[in-house]
């Protein structure tokens, strides 16, 4: 039921998001990239089976953990690299850096660093929709941690009452930082908070691209019809640290060799190889045209310029 | 007895010794138990006090500070720790209606032993969300405390007071100094808010900072010694209580004053120390007083503009310059 093509677009960005952070982060090692940098190693199945869910119109807001969400929405790699490189050629002319990346061309409101920021201004865009009567959805992304912060249950419950054409999507990786999710609530399963604020909510595998997808394909038409809001706890796992100069040691072995056996990129490969009916060839050679995009990207970056400091106060000009 | 400490591990003595003190003192915050806290203060202190005194927050900034409000007017002395001063923006409420007011608005009654812990500042590429210097919002509220320390005997000395006293304190630390080191006596001391420090002696212009301006005050001030300048550099420690005796007597003997602030030019404190020695040693002056600031702009990510925003050692030489006509 599902083409080979669409199929490929899903693991082409699954690879992407994968192959990005894992490059990134070497450059990180190389000194090349500076500050703040946290990898979505791990949770790429929910961007890109929630962003192949809506249209390219439609908008989301993100998170410091926020590259995956960037390039599951549209971006283009080479502007992103330039960004966490700080050159003037990145999306935000390297004023931003990685938790500020915004992408308004195809509806990414933007990363954020202040964690749970990023609901309001979700629930914000979602409110515009319904006034414009435009058709848009907006799908916020938050984690486990986001959804202890007052504005959680504040957005929310705003959403409920306007009823917003909102998909607030809980990336429960069960850590905030190095706090696992049962030392913050006494309810781990995250869903149950909007249900109780008469949410429809439901919790699902963050690590299989096609269920994401299939969840936020049925709440978005729900939502166009101005049936909305919706909440989806999307359970999932980090592959690492919480940034990555945290080598994520107090992670159990055993649960990150589960979440390790149940990969999502690995997940994607073989629902391109086995619901697709692609070959092998097939498959790799997606690899390949991503891994050189990448190459290509990081070249691009390089060899950009800085903002010279007169353009810096241009824009500040008036501030 | 002294001995070279890191700033950041005089932050952790200074709790530790209180917490030994004083079982009314416990912590609060994201991360500061089993992780010791992002820059490591905290560092250990889970091992020798119980996690009912060392506590990890959820990511619940406005409530658990308002928490700590509560337990400080209910007797207890917390100190809260907001990891980044940017983040204090979530607890606005919690600090400026409550803690600062709580003791005006019940007649002078009820005591706030609370101390708030933050940092700020840019450092690194942590770009405009996790850069800020915002120790002008806290400055302006009347009711609360404002300490930025710029040494480890400092930091520890008013740490110390801060825990021990009965109002509302807001202990502003920098997140390039938490790696400095300087010497720190083995024996107990505090340090009195509302007393500067006089960081070198000088006579031909006052140099006021505070924070990391201060060891780059420093720096500049040996720069203009090698030119024959001899500068003072005066650190208030506590913006509030501010040591105005100490600053207009130095200003009184130099005649010239430049001050350095980390924090954007505009509506910050340098302006009102600046209005201060205008209004009260006017006729001193030689010069107009001359502020060094970071721009009005947000932090940008790009290091090599990241240095460009906020004072530079040059801009603080350059500045003296100015005041000395030369
Ligand atoms: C308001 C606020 N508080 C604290 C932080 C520091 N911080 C950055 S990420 C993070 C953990 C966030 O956990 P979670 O929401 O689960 O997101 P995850 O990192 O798991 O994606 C914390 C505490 C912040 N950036 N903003
Ligand atoms: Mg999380």
């Amino acid at each position: 039921m599902y083409t080979k093509e669409f199929l490929a677009q899903l693991y082409k960005k699954l690879y992407t998001i994968r192959v990005f952070e894992s490059r990134c982060i070497q450059l990180y090692r190389q000194g090349l990239i500076r500050g703040y940098f946290h990898p979505y190693l791990g949770e790429e199945a929910i961007a890109v089976g929630a962003c192949a869910a809506i249209e390219r119109h439609d908008y989301i807001t993100s998170t410091h953990r926020g590259h995956g969400h960037c390039i599951a929405k549209g971006a283009k790699v080479k502007f992103m690299v330039a960004e966490l490189l700080g050159k003037k050629t990145g999306y935000c002319k390297g004023l931003g850096g990685s938790m500020h990346i915004a992408d308004l061309a195809v509806g990414n409101l933007g990363a954020n660093a202040i964690v749970g920021a990023n609901l309001p201004l979700g629930v914000g865009a979602a409110l515009a929709s319904s006034m414009k009567k435009d058709g848009k959805v907006t799908v916020v992304f938050i984690s486990d941690g986001a959804s202890n912060n007052g504005v959680f249950s504040e957005s929310m419950n705003l959403a409920a009452i306007w009823n917003l054409p909102l998909i607030t999507i809980v990336e429960n990786n069960q850590y905030a930082v190095s706090t696992p999710i049962t030392q913050s609530t006494c309810e781990a399963n995250l869903f149950k908070r909007g249900e109780a604020l008469g949410i429809t909510s439901q919790q699902i595998d963050g690590n299989d691209v096609l269920t994401v997808y299939e969840t936020v394909k049925n709440f978005a038409e729900h939502c166009r019809r101005g049936e909305g809001p919706f909440l989806i706890e999307a359970i999932t796992f980090r592959h690492g640290g919480h940034h990555v100069n945290d080598p994520g040691l107090y992670m159990p072995k055993e649960k990150l060799d589960y979440y390790m056996s149940i990969d999502p990129i690995k997940r994607g490969r073989q629902y391109l190889l086995e619901k697709g009916g692609a070959s092998d060839n097939e498959v790799k050679e997606i690899e390949a045209t991503v891994e050189k995009n990448m190459e290509e990207a990081i070249r691009f970056a390089q060899s950009s310029d800085e903002l010279a400091f007169d353009d810096f106060l241009a824009i500040v000009e008036g501030y | 007895m002294a001995r070279e400490i890191l700033y950041r591990e005089a932050l952790n003595e200074a709790l530790r010794e209180e917490m030994r003190r004083d079982p009314t003192v416990f912590l609060m915050g994201e991360g500061i138990a089993e992780r010791g806290g992002s820059y490591k203060v905290t560092v250990d202190l889970l091992k020798e006090f119980s996690p009912q005194r060392v506590i990890d927050t959820p990511i619940a900034e406005a409530s658990f500070t308002g928490a700590g409000v509560g337990a400080a007017i209910a007797g207890m002395r917390p100190v809260v720790e907001i990891l980044f001063i940017d983040f204090t923006m979530l607890i606005l409420d919690q600090i400026i209606n409550q803690a600062a007011k709580y003791k005006f608005m019940s007649g002078g009654k009820a005591p706030v032993p609370f101390v708030l812990r933050s940092q700020g500042g840019v450092g690194n590429g942590l770009a405009a969300q996790h850069s800020e210097s915002l120790e002008a919002l806290f400055y302006h509220i009347p009711g609360l405390k404002v300490v930025m320390p710029s040494t480890p005997y400092d930091a520890k000395g008013l740490l110390k007071s801060a825990i021990r006293c009965d109002e509302p304190v807001i202990f502003l630390e920098h997140k390039l100094l938490y790696m400095t080191k300087g010497d720190v006596p083995e024996a107990e001391y505090t340090i009195n808010f509302g007393q500067a420090d006089i960081k070198k002696r000088g006579k031909h212009a006052t140099i006021i900072a505070w924070s990391n301006m201060v060891p780059r005050s420093l720096d500049a001030a040996a720069k203009l010694a090698n030119e024959g300048i001899d500068v003072e550099v005066i650190d208030p420690r506590t913006l509030v209580p501010l040591d105005k005796a100490t600053i207009l007597a130095s200003v009184r003997k130099t005649e010239r004053v430049v001050i350095v602030q980390e924090a954007v030019r505009r509506g910050g404190v340098a302006s009102d120390i600046a209005s201060i020695i205008q209004a009260e040693a006017f006729d001193y002056l030689d010069a107009p007083i001359e502020i060094v600031a970071g721009l009005n702009s947000p932090v940008p990510f790009n290091l090599s503009l990241e240095s460009r925003v906020v004072p530079r050692e040059e801009d603080i030489i350059n500045a003296v310059k100015k005041v000395m006509y030369i």
